[in-house]
């Protein structure tokens, strides 16, 4: 049966006030960038990471870190023997130096990724892609948040 | 009911690239939030998200705290041939989720 909107907001709603509970308080340490660069490291090895092809779409202001929108493409012709293998998005200072991971093959037709993301401070993004040829290339990009994820009152 | 709500073309040419976009309630509570008593909220977030078409794994994501609530993904394939998308949501506690659409290609 599909969902319609009212449906599905109404549940979504429900889920975020059950979330709401908890009164939170700010969380006093966070990642490094010693730890964004291990994080990184851990996923592209010692392979070099070149500055091109890959591009985020994030606004460069952000009022509210807990939900910020970001598309990342990366230009490639998306054929057999020339595909990005996965994309994967890293960030600067919140508590955990990773945001996703994304794996795409050449059925994808266009190397494009959008979500929704958290950030706690203003910090950079960086995004890297692995292409079939196994090179990095990766985009990084400056983030200003006025009000960081998970630090606001909770009524 | 459903817990996601999925946008995918009804119908397409054969070859065309479109773009598949998914939204599912979702609290992805991310571990690191404290009670006012000092007591840590566990963690509770989708750790896995995979899009099948007709069975083959088309789209795979490995989510972090760091995604929003209600995580919504959007990307894109190739309409091949006549069939369905599933999807599959995997997370912290046993959550599974999953859903589906159907595509009609010329």
């Amino acid at each position: 049966m599909p969902t319609t909107r009212r449906q599905f907001l109404s549940l979504a709603g429900s889920v975020t006030a059950a979330g709401t509970i908890p009164i939170v308080t700010l969380r006093p340490l966070n990642a490094t960038p010693a730890m964004l660069n291990t994080a990184i490291r851990n996923v592209v090895g010692e392979a070099p990471i070149r500055t091109g092809k890959v591009k985020i779409d994030i606004p460069p202001l952000v009022e509210n870190g807990n939900t910020v929108p970001m598309t990342i493409s990366v230009a490639s012709p998306m054929t057999a023997d020339d595909y990005v293998k996965s994309i994967n998005v890293f960030n600067e200072k919140n508590p955990q130096p990773n945001i996703g991971n994304f794996h795409l093959g050449p059925w994808a037709g266009r190397a494009q990724v959008s979500t929704r993301i958290r950030l706690a401070d203003t910090q950079k993004v960086v995004a890297i892609a692995r292409l079939s040829d196994d090179t990095f290339w990766q985009v990084i990009a400056d983030v200003v948040v006025t009000l960081a994820a998970c630090t606001e009152e909770v009524n | 009911m459903a817990a996601a709500l999925i946008n995918v073309p009804s119908r397409a040419k054969r070859g065309d690239i479109i773009e598949i976009r998914t939204l599912t309630a979702h609290i992805m509570e991310t571990g690191f939030r404290h009670t006012a008593d000092g007591e840590l909220v566990p963690r509770d977030i989708i750790t896995s998200f995979t899009c099948r078409y007709n069975g083959t794994e088309i789209f795979r994501a490995d989510l972090f705290p760091a995604i929003a609530a209600n995580p919504y993904l959007s990307f894109f394939t190739i309409a091949k041939e006549s069939g369905k998308f599933e999807f599959e949501w995997i997370g912290d506690n046993g959550y599974a989720s999953t859903a589906s659409a159907s595509i009609t290609v010329e």
